[in-house]
């Protein structure tokens, strides 16, 4: 419980113009501009966008310089902004095998159709630190390579050709999708719901959920499908019109993971799947996310729920960096009445504890 | 849904409207025989769009996350409306989608438009097939190390 007390404007005031004097640093260097946080930070920006759930990579980069680079702050402070602004509809779903593709990797096919197109990775780097980046070095452009116009096809169906694998999972007809942003969270939820909180959940949280299904805490043998990067199209069905537009095209980063089988009297043992879909260029996100919808999906398998990244409310009520934020920094704010109730219980307990031992002591003498 | 070739047309035409840029529309303004008269109708705003994805990359639909978007819609003197919308912050390129889009349905001026429009439609595939050409120079070439036999 806290009380509302009068009185720290000034020093409220003065730390504020203390923290822009912080956030400027040193007068001497230039200040960072947005474009280059865009263009060269580019990564930081998209776990901004994914986590707040808002695609607006100039805002998010703006979050990251007012937050100094503090992703959650410069998150919160996003996911604030989005609640200024009027909804003017739901896009239609976005084809992510449409995708202009600018990396797809597979686990499960060394050659498939497409290829397989390493696009602009960390992989394989050596994770040494690069001197040449300390001084503004000439970069070298790009190679290229005429490509073949093969489509890049999905690994989810080139397994379903030969009945392998589940299908991409269907709700029940006339389903509407769910909107957390619109309803509060109750569980259980459907999986449509659950895709849209990890979407936009913690990357932290959701890697530590998916390493430990990988150590045996819901171990599901994982292999990643594929993992592809690149723009799709946002359509927007306009009413007044009678067909959709385009709005542009946003990045987006997909895993399909493929995880063990299942099988019933009616169907032959398939391969399962997990799914994640991010904005932006977040690899590890997808795959976590993917890691943690295959183990959210234990009940529909049949499967014990003995672990952590199984439990759909632990999972759910736990993956928003926002509201974690906003409970745990809360302690910091005024406690004083509550701390005084407890100041007054612990010199109570003391004072019994005193009594109780001066009764003891004559005897203990004897 | 209606879908004659005049909608098609359009359709294909607000889709490269929002992916130009805001300077490219406002070179092809700039650059008109003659500006229309324009009256604002709705907008510019900007708001959000709630971006869909489907479970497993086919499934049933999901709600992703919010993009951004900017809209406007204009009349023009002789009472065409155009609509103008693009993912963004930036509404002054959205007004001028708007105006293009009216201008577009207009038989005497859609000329002036699809110029704009062919323009941007090749800049946008030269971009396309040049990073497509870098993913392409990172694709994996496999070769097999040759066995011994005995």
């Amino acid at each position: 419980m806290y009380v509302a007390v009068k009185g720290g404007e000034a020093a409220i005031s003065n730390a504020h113009r203390l923290l822009a004097d912080r956030r400027r640093g040193d007068r001497s260097l230039p200040a960072i501009r947005i474009e280059q946080i865009v263009a060269q930070l580019g990564l930081a920006v998209d776990r901004v966008m994914a986590e707040a759930s808002l695609y607006d990579r100039a805002l998010a980069a703006l979050a990251v310089r007012q937050a100094r680079g503090d992703m959650i702050e410069a998150i919160f402070i996003l996911r604030a902004y989005r609640t200024t602004l009027p909804r003017f509809g739901y896009s239609r779903p976005v084809e992510t095998g449409a995708m202009l593709v600018e990396r797809r990797v597979s686990a499960t096919y060394k050659d498939l159709p497409g290829g397989q197109l390493l696009g602009p990775t960390f992989d394989y780097t050596h994770r040494l630190l690069d001197p040449s980046l300390l001084t503004d070095q000439e970069v070298e452009a790009p190679l290229e390579r005429e490509e073949a116009g093969e489509p890049v096809m999905r690994v989810s169906d080139i397994l379903a050709g030969e009945g392998l694998v589940e299908d991409d999972g269907s709700l029940p007809e006339g389903h509407v999708p769910g909107d957390l942003t619109r309803e509060p969270l109750e569980f259980p939820m459907a999986r449509d719901l659950r895709l849209q909180a990890l979407s936009r959940g913690d990357e932290g949280f959701l890697l530590a959920l998916g390493y430990s299904t990988q150590r045996g805490y819901a171990r599901t043998h994982p292999f990643v499908g594929e993992v592809r990067i690149g723009e799709v199209e946002v359509e927007l069905d306009m009413p007044e019109l009678g067909f959709a537009v385009s709005l542009g095209r946003i990045q987006v980063t997909e895993c399909q993971m493929i995880a063990q089988f299942k099988g019933s009297a009616k169907n032959p043992p398939q391969f399962t799947r997990g799914y994640g879909l991010v904005f932006g260029q977040s690899e590890r996100k997808a795959m976590a996310m993917s890691l943690v919808d295959r183990a959210l999906r234990a009940e529909e398998f049949g499967e014990d729920i003995v672990a952590p990244a199984q439990d759909e409310e632990f999972v759910i009520s736990h993956s928003d960096n926002v509201q974690a934020t906003g409970f745990v920094e809360h302690l910091k704010l005024p406690h004083y009445v509550d701390f005084q109730a407890e100041l007054d219980l612990v010199r109570r307990m003391r004072r019994d504890y005193e009594a109780a031992q001066d009764k003891d002591l004559p005897e203990a003498a004897e | 849904m209606v879908s004659d070739g005049h909608f098609e047309g359009r359709q294909k035409a607000m889709g490269l409207l929002a992916k130009a840029s805001r300077a490219e529309l406002q070179a092809a303004f700039d650059a008109l025989d003659g500006k229309p008269a324009v009256e604002p109708v709705r907008g510019p705003e900007t708001g959000l769009v709630m971006v869909r994805g489907r479970i497993g990359g086919g499934g049933a639909p999901f709600n992703l996350g919010e993009a951004t978007v900017s809209r406007a819609s204009v009349r023009l003197d002789d009472g065409t409306v155009g609509h103008g919308q693009a993912l963004g912050t930036d509404g002054a390129k959205a007004r001028l989608a708007a105006i293009f889009d009216a201008l577009f349905q207009q038989p005497a001026r859609a000329g002036e438009v699809e110029a704009l429009l062919a323009a941007v439609e090749a800049r946008i595939a030269g971009e396309d097939a040049g990073k497509a050409r870098q993913t392409a120079a990172t694709r994996v070439d496999f070769f097999t190390m040759v066995r011994g036999e005995d």
